[in-house]
């Protein structure tokens, strides 16, 4: 195909067919048939995104920034109001975005780190390392994680790096066993003993031959882990004993200014003050869930006849 | 022997050897404690034999594997220590039993969850099962996404929109949920029905999804298209042919649920201030009063293994292939 269409040519629709879409073309064209849910999602999140990143931009007030008028209602120089000592409802909102979202991934992304890994030496081990493993996870597992988490942060305290710690290692044996089952199955297979015969190394099997077979049900998962995650986090907060003031967070705030739900009747603004944050956490919780079942959808080909 | 009472027995087994390990990890969460706590709990005011007698009253002294059998041996008798606070630099002791003041609250978590399960496991599996025989229908439909919803909303986004609606726009229930021992059933009941509803919302959802899966899953084998096929009416395929085989899936749906609802129940407490397990075990996290912590989280995680034991045995009990073997 060079300059000139005039004629037609056989062997030019064949070399155009043949033409490798790139990778941003693909994902342009698998977006284009995704369904307005998973639309919705992906909006959802990339707003959610924006206001975490540029959040010193766009919150009007401090994230911390006390003013002399505690409980101001809605409109006027505060638009959503004034917290319990006087604090900006919306910049704490917009910050609280950054620190919830933000250590939210970091604990899903270590949680991934330390159950990935256990999970595909276990299945790559399949002998006494295997089983150890799978017993510690089963036993960890007999415990409710928040009863878990609760009780670990009695001990070693509520700071943000224990808070982070506590849950990706409690959420690390759900990774642990999800990695360890779809590994099996490829474990097996040719190519990686072949890899073996080789002569390569466990962490290049792990890498290079393993992880890229495994990756769609990895990432869902990672969608759903984030979900859990948050909400565990959020909770935790909710409860006094995750997130500690002045870090604005979702979870916290909603039990700061729950006692002006009781206003309800006589001003209803007020009583939204503390659903707003809860509501920002179930609207990305909704997103997220959103597209994994459409990535779901898409990766495993299954059809959802029920 | 009968391959129901083997299966049934390892199962069994299993299930106290978790209990066991389980109660080593809460045991040896004192041990993780860092530094000497001694001087923590008491201030640092405290004397040196103060100090002393509170070590020598955990046992500090002695080895970690007889302070283990110790505990275990007095935990079963009902002794559960005693708490941290209410202690002085001054050796004056005003501590309680962690067993006082469990004890009465543990009474009113069960009640809690009780409620919200005769509530929630008949509505859930009617929702479960009507939503599996009229698949696709608009009522399917209309079930399935807001039960979905219900499942991304925290248990305390839940609490405070009906606490919006119920009980401050249209005032009709309390708010807050103080019962005390000397309250009567019916204000109990009025008392804890915004509680019960949360929990209600939140655990229909999830059961009623997974009967909804087993059923459908049930349903689509081919002996039941067989019996169908042979002319039976809907009726009777179901109660003679699917019912027998569905059992097992139903009652691990209500256990896993059940034990759902024990975590479930500690952020409700907390919100409507009901006097539970779940609160005082937040207060004593906030506290660091880690004897009253050790005894909440036995009594949650005992729960939560007794339950998932009870649905694996009734899930093999029910197990028509084990029945009747050949």
């Amino acid at each position: 195909m060079s300059g000139d269409n005039k004629t037609y040519s056989a062997s030019g629709e064949v070399a155009l067919v043949l033409q490798r879409r790139t990778r941003a073309k693909r994902i342009w064209i698998s977006l284009k048939n995704a369904p307005p849910t998973a639309w919705f999602g992906i909006i959802v999140i990339i707003a959610y995104l924006f206001v975490a990143i540029f959040a010193p931009v766009l919150a009007p007030h401090g994230e911390a920034q006390v003013f002399k008028k505690p409980f101001e209602p809605w409109g006027g120089e505060f638009l959503f109001g004034t917290d319990q000592i006087g604090r900006d409802v919306l910049s704490r909102l917009i910050f609280g975005a950054r620190n919830t979202i933000g250590f939210a991934l970091a604990t899903t992304l270590l949680s991934f780190v330390i159950g990935g890994c256990l999970g595909l030496v276990a299945a790559i081990n399949r002998s006494w390392l295997d089983q150890g493993l799978s017993r510690v996870v089963d036993v960890l597992m007999a415990i409710p994680s928040l009863i878990f988490a609760l009780m670990l942060i009695a001990i070693f305290g509520s700071t943000i790096v224990n808070l982070i710690i506590i849950i990706a290692v409690l959420d690390s044996t759900r990774v642990f066993r999800l990695t360890r089952a779809v590994a099996m199955n490829v474990v097996v297979m040719d190519y990686v003993e072949a890899a073996h015969l080789r002569g390569e190394k466990l962490g290049r099997i792990m890498r290079r031959e393993i992880l890229p077979n495994i990756m769609p049900p990895l990432v869902a998962e990672f969608g759903l882990r984030f979900c859990f995650v948050f909400l565990s986090i959020a909770a935790l907060s909710f409860l006094g004993v995750g997130i500690q003031p002045p870090t604005a967070d979702w979870g916290s705030m909603v039990r700061d200014n729950a006692s002006l739900i009781q206003f309800a009747q006589y001003d209803i603004t007020a009583a939204l003050t503390p659903l707003l944050p809860a509501s920002a956490i179930a609207l990305l919780t909704i997103a997220v869930n959103f597209v994994v079942d459409w990535f779901l959808h898409k990766t495993s080909g299954l059809r959802d006849e029920h | 022997m009968h391959p129901i009472v083997s299966t049934v027995l390892k199962r069994f087994v299993l299930g106290v050897m978790t209990l066991f390990l389980v109660s080593l990890i809460i045991f040896s969460s004192i041990q993780m404690l860092p530094g000497d706590f001694g001087e923590a709990v008491l201030g640092q005011a405290a004397l040196p034999e103060t100090v002393k007698a509170f070590r020598e009253e955990l046992g500090l002294d002695k080895p970690a594997w007889q302070r283990y059998l110790n505990w275990v041996a007095s935990v079963t008798q009902g002794d559960l220590g005693t708490s941290f606070s209410g202690r002085a630099a001054s050796g004056i002791d005003r501590s309680r039993p962690v067993a006082d003041l469990v004890a009465p609250r543990l009474w009113n978590t069960l009640f809690l969850a009780g409620m919200t399960a005769v509530i929630a496991v008949p509505l859930s599996l009617f929702l479960g099962i009507t939503t599996a025989l009229y698949r696709n229908s608009i009522y399917d439909r209309v079930i399935n996404s807001s039960t979905l919803t219900t499942i991304s909303f925290p248990e305390f986004f839940v609490a405070y929109i009906l606490i919006v609606l119920f009980a401050s726009v249209w005032p009709i229930l309390p708010s807050l949920a103080n019962v005390t021992e000397a309250t009567p059933l019916g204000e109990r009941i009025y008392k804890a029905s915004l509680p019960a509803i949360t929990l209600t919302l939140v655990i229909v959802a999830h059961m009623m999804r997974m009967t909804r899966a087993a059923i459908i899953n049930l349903m689509a084998s081919a002996y039941i298209e067989t019996a169908r096929l042979k002319g039976l009416s809907r009726s009777m395929v179901i109660i003679k042919h699917a019912l027998p085989n569905a059992w097992a899936p139903i009652a691990t749906v209500i256990a896993f649920n059940l034990a759902y609802l024990v975590v479930g129940v500690v952020v409700v407490e907390v919100v409507f201030v009901y006097p539970g397990v779940g609160q005082l075990m937040v207060d004593a996290v906030s506290s660091r009063d880690i004897p009253v912590v050790q005894a909440c989280a036995l009594i949650f995680a005992g729960t939560y293994i007794l339950l998932n034991l009870i649905a694996d045995i009734i899930g093999i009990v029910t197990n028509p292939r084990l029945l009747h073997p050949r």
